[in-house]
């Protein structure tokens, strides 16, 4: 009897991920996003192992070359490999934006959670998150990331400091939307009858929220998720861009932009190549994401 | 409404004294040290005295009160003054930038024009852009031209405006030699010629902060004419028998409207954010492109002053557009 319930739940269960899995399948925008993605992060994580030439060696002789079999993207001003450079920087974008955004949401989570179950925090919360989203984002960004940039990177190496930095700073500034969108499915979970149910039969909080909010508002989150990376890679790539990111010798896609503009007029396929890789791998994030939110959404699903 | 009004702006003050505190307290409480690009010749005691002479010495708050006396009393007295022709400021102490020694409000005003001509230009382009194609690809839902703008919008907000901006030179000033890769801001418009010549370097950075806010805008305005050709009004209306055209461009577009000037409104003060990267990129001297250079000198006065400012902007237009769509619609009444 009980082996028979269980087996009912958990088809009952599997089937709803099935039904969102079938609906996001039918989006083909974000099917072709998942396939650009994944080859990227393929290429990304495991091209340096396949390509075995150091991005920062520099070769003053094979200078400004164009492709060529020992460089199949050809080099750049100090002679080096631009493929080797390219996988390297995107493990770096690629990194900061996975990390700025579990950051993110861990925080904009944390703080929505608490807004919507405890009622003596969400005033104080809430305007804390109004106040910053009424802070001017990209200029403090840059401004911290000045201040702050050579105190840490004495502190704990360029490389790591500036990484650190970055990481959360983004990380800090970006947790207002979720925070919020959080805070709205709480205060609706809060009036359902399970939580009710719950509640009667003496749940206590922290198990409450682990067990039965959290679960509940997994769907928004993800979404978020999505679009929280997508615009953590576009921050990152800009501070670099405006020369306030990583260190010159330490290779991400916005740094890579950034070093070949100079020499726009004469090599532009070295501006092209990490341009392209951050729009694509955004594109398809930002795809996926609006597949996710469609196939989440129970209005939308089952539509078309 | 008007009560609303006045406690929203009630709001919006200590709102705004609390940012600017935050900014303050960033800037002062930073390990960075000012004085660090001076040249090493020169000696400790003659460094600690130019520490003091830029007020570094005093503690945090008396700067922060000094700071706040100058930026809402001091300013808008010379302001009036060079307005008007009236001395109400006499000799009082300006805020003034470390890197120039010009009082602050004087180089802002020297640069918000150009900023105020290729951003605000780019958004009124990009709302021009954004409206038609949001409403059409509302009303012809799923067709090629709705998938096509779709598509285009997604690039267009997932593609960085440095990037677009650099795809742009690439093909239209290196490339193709139509329009120039750097605006000139030295350019007088004074005959036809030179006001071709504006026009010309202006199309470029447009276009990219054009793209870019359209993508955003139609994005809103094709969700929000949706849900208004489901609703009643609308079908009552076509059983009425008025033509198409009435009812998608006079019932439906002003109720879609209301949302939309919302997100317009709000989008103001992000132009001025998404417009550093466009004005470095294409070397326009503006506001971005002087908030740049002066975090790169250390120019802390200058650096507040500006971050404060886009603060102030982020929550005028906030108040604004929240009193708008009070005014816009009138289910929404906030007392």
């Amino acid at each position: 009897m009980t082996d028979a319930l269980t087996q009912v739940t958990f088809t009952a269960h599997s089937s709803q991920y099935l039904d969102i899995w079938r609906q996001f399948r039918s989006h083909r925008g974000a099917m072709a996003g998942m396939v650009i993605l994944g080859v990227i992060i393929f290429a990304v994580a495991l091209g340096p192992y396949l390509w075995h030439v150091d991005p920062t060696e520099i070769a003053m002789r094979a200078r400004n070359k164009g492709p060529s079999l020992a460089h199949p993207l050809g080099t750049d001003q100090l002679g080096r490999d631009m493929l080797a450079r390219l996988m390297t920087g995107g493990r770096v974008s690629l990194t900061v934006g996975l990390m700025a955004m579990l950051l993110s949401l861990s925080l904009g989570t944390l703080i929505g959670v608490c807004a919507g179950y405890f009622r003596r925090l969400d005033g104080i919360l809430m305007r804390i998150t109004d106040l910053f989203l009424a802070l001017p984002l990209l200029p403090l960004l840059l401004v911290t990331s000045m201040l702050f940039r050579e105190p840490l990177a004495r502190l704990l190496g360029p490389e790591a400091g500036t990484f650190l930095l970055i990481v959360v700073v983004i990380g800090l500034t970006s947790w207002m939307h979720a925070a919020r969108l959080v805070r709205g499915e709480v205060l609706a979970l809060k009036e359902r009858e399970f939580v009710l149910a719950a509640h009667s039969i003496g749940t206590r909080r922290s198990k409450m929220i682990l067990r039965h909010i959290l679960p509940n508002v997994l769907s928004p989150i993800l979404v978020s998720a999505t679009l929280g990376i997508a615009s953590a890679i576009i921050t990152e790539s800009s501070l670099s861009f405006l020369g306030l990111g990583f260190p010159p010798d330490f290779p991400t896609w916005g740094r890579l932009l950034y070093d070949a503009i100079d020499q726009i007029q004469l090599y532009p396929m070295r501006v092209m190549m990490p341009g392209i890789a951050i729009s694509l791998t955004v594109l398809s994030v930002n795809y996926i994401g609006d597949g996710l939110r469609d196939a989440m959404d129970p209005r939308i699903r089952g539509r078309r | 409404m008007f009560h609303y009004t006045i406690r929203r702006l009630a709001m919006a003050l200590p709102t705004l004294l609390l940012i600017s505190l935050i900014i303050f307290l960033l800037l002062g409480l930073a390990p960075g040290d000012p004085m660090a690009q001076l040249p090493l010749t020169i000696p400790p005691e003659v460094k600690e005295k130019m520490r003091l002479s830029l007020g570094l010495g005093d503690p945090l708050l008396t700067r922060y009160a000094l700071w706040l006396k100058q930026f809402f009393w001091i300013e808008p007295l010379h302001v009036t003054d060079a307005l008007f022709g009236s001395n109400l400021s006499g000799e009082s102490q300006r805020i003034v930038s470390w890197q120039s020694r010009a009082p602050v409000a004087d180089i802002i005003a020297q640069r918000l024009p150009q900023t105020l001509w290729v951003v605000g230009v780019a958004y009124i382009v990009g709302i021009a852009i954004a409206l038609p194609i949001g409403i059409l690809s509302a009303y012809r839902q799923y067709s090629w031209f709705d998938q096509l703008g779709t598509l285009v919008s997604m690039i267009g907000f997932s593609v960085p405006t440095f990037f677009t901006g650099v795809v742009l030179i690439v093909l239209f000033s290196v490339g193709l030699n139509w329009f120039p890769s750097l605006y000139d801001t030295t350019l007088q418009v004074t005959d036809w010629q030179s006001f071709f010549a504006q026009l010309r370097q202006m199309v470029l950075p447009v276009m990219v902060l054009a793209l870019y806010n359209a993508s955003q805008i139609s994005r809103f305005m094709r969700a929000s004419v949706l849900d208004n050709l489901r609703e009643d009004y609308v079908r009552t209306a076509r059983a009425k028998g008025l033509t198409e055209k009435v009812v998608v461009l006079i019932h439906v577009l002003r109720n879609s409207m209301i949302p939309v000037v919302t997100v317009i409104g709000m989008g103001v003060p992000q132009i001025f954010g998404g417009a550093i990267i466009t004005e470095q990129v294409f070397k326009v001297n503006g506001i971005g492109e002087l908030l740049i250079s002066s975090i790169q000198a250390n120019d802390l006065p200058m650096v507040q002053t500006l971050t404060f400012i886009f603060a102030a902007l982020i929550v005028l237009f906030n108040l604004i557009t929240d009193i708008l769509y009070g005014i816009l619609d009138p289910r929404i009444r906030y007392d």
